[in-house]
């Protein structure tokens, strides 16, 4: 493994009512965390081929390590998102080279299918700052009722030389969504948007 | 008697590799269980409150149970341990003294024979709030390697009718525990501190 990994975290959520009301069947969603080493932390390095190589492989693993949180099959996964919080010695391209290029592949061999593109956010900060994921369906981004997000931290990381990346992956949207637009049942799967 | 409306549930696991030192031949792993409840004592004062503890016992025990699922499935791994409790803005301190009672009854039934009181917390606190949950050894609160703390906390929870309740567990030390004192191969078993 090219990531050097100094912890890695999941979060597992179950919303079974909201305002009162029950949801049924609950929503649920899960982040799988891992806190790296930055090997480009304090310098400027024009070329960041390494990075993403980790991003290949942490598309891989936390894409799993969310799933087995969530305990479904990868396939009955319904939504996903991803992000990176990039520690005070690194820039924001860090976060980048990790989560476009190339997690996406991995991503999507673990959950079956994937139109859509993975909606991503990404910061520089210090322990314990916030990320927030954003959520979108996996097979078509207009579902409505699954523009969503999650919030994780974790209070010591990223310190100054290291990178959070996360993936979130959910069993369904909102918990009681009901602003119309596309539904997951009007998919055509088509183009990854409807 | 009081129904416990739980809103949520979230599981928290964190496998810690190193911090900055040797990588651990086996991985530290803490797990925290939050459950949000409706707090039926939101608002105005009430002056029985105690037989709310009994109803929360079977939220206990569920909670236990997802602790030891989230570190491995198997009590016996289990060493350290924590409890806490963040009262939404209509309720007070003392709502939070519930969980004490069923909190710790419900980690000593599945643990087995825990001897040592369960080291916690509460505080009153909007959605949001940290909570750092104390960790201490099941058998010896005295021994230092398992001195520990796990930070937790839900974006949207507690509002200010609500109770979020933690449990903590962990299966080791401090990933580089080494400012001596008492260690977990010394302990006695007898009054629950050394």
């Amino acid at each position: 493994m090219k990531a050097k990994i100094r912890k890695i975290l999941t979060f597992v959520e179950e919303t079974r009512t909201e305002m009162g009301k029950v949801v049924n069947p609950p929503t649920r969603r899960a982040a799988a965390a891992a806190v790296i080493e930055n090997p480009f932390a304090g310098r400027y390095v024009e070329d960041l081929a390494e990075l993403m190589e980790i991003g290949e492989e942490l598309g891989a693993l936390l894409t799993e390590r969310a799933v087995a949180a969530l305990g479904i099959p990868g396939a009955s996964a319904e939504s996903y998102g991803k992000a990176a919080a990039v520690g005070e010695n690194g820039e924001l391209e860090h976060a980048a080279a990790i989560l476009h290029p190339k997690p996406g592949t991995p991503v999507r061999k673990a959950l079956g299918k994937g139109a859509a593109l993975i909606p991503s956010s990404k910061k520089r900060g210090g322990p314990g700052v916030a990320l927030d994921i954003p959520l979108g369906h996996k097979d078509a981004a207009f579902v409505r009722s699954h523009f969503d997000g999650m919030e994780i931290r974790v209070n010591d990381a990223p310190r100054a030389n290291e990178i959070l990346v996360a993936i979130a992956v959910t069993d369904s949207g909102r918990p009681l969504a009901r602003v119309g637009g596309l539904t997951k049942d009007q998919i055509k799967g088509e183009d990854g948007l409807r | 008697m009081h129904d416990v409306l739980v809103r949520k549930r979230v599981v928290i696991a964190e496998e810690i590799f190193h911090e900055g030192g040797p990588v651990a031949t086996k991985p530290l792993r803490r797990a925290a269980a939050l459950a949000v409840i409706h707090n039926p004592f939101a608002g105005k004062y009430v002056p029985e409150i105690a037989g709310f503890m009994d109803d929360l016992n079977p939220l206990g025990l569920e909670m236990a149970k997802f602790l030891i699922a989230a570190l491995g499935g198997v009590a016996k791994l289990i060493e350290g341990y924590g409890k806490g409790a963040i009262v939404g803005t209509a309720g007070e301190l003392e709502h939070g003294a519930l969980w004490h009672v069923p909190g710790g009854y419900a980690m000593r039934e599945i643990l087995g024979n825990a001897k040592a009181i369960v080291a916690s917390t509460k505080k009153v606190g909007g959605p949001g709030t940290r909570l750092d949950v104390p960790i201490t050894h099941i058998n010896a609160s005295y021994v230092r390697s398992h001195f520990d703390a796990m930070e937790v906390g839900i974006a949207d929870a507690p509002k200010s009718d609500e109770i979020l309740l933690a449990l903590v567990m962990t299966t080791g030390a401090r990933v580089h525990a080494r400012v001596g004192g008492l260690k977990a191969s010394e302990i006695k078993g007898e009054d629950g501190l050394r």
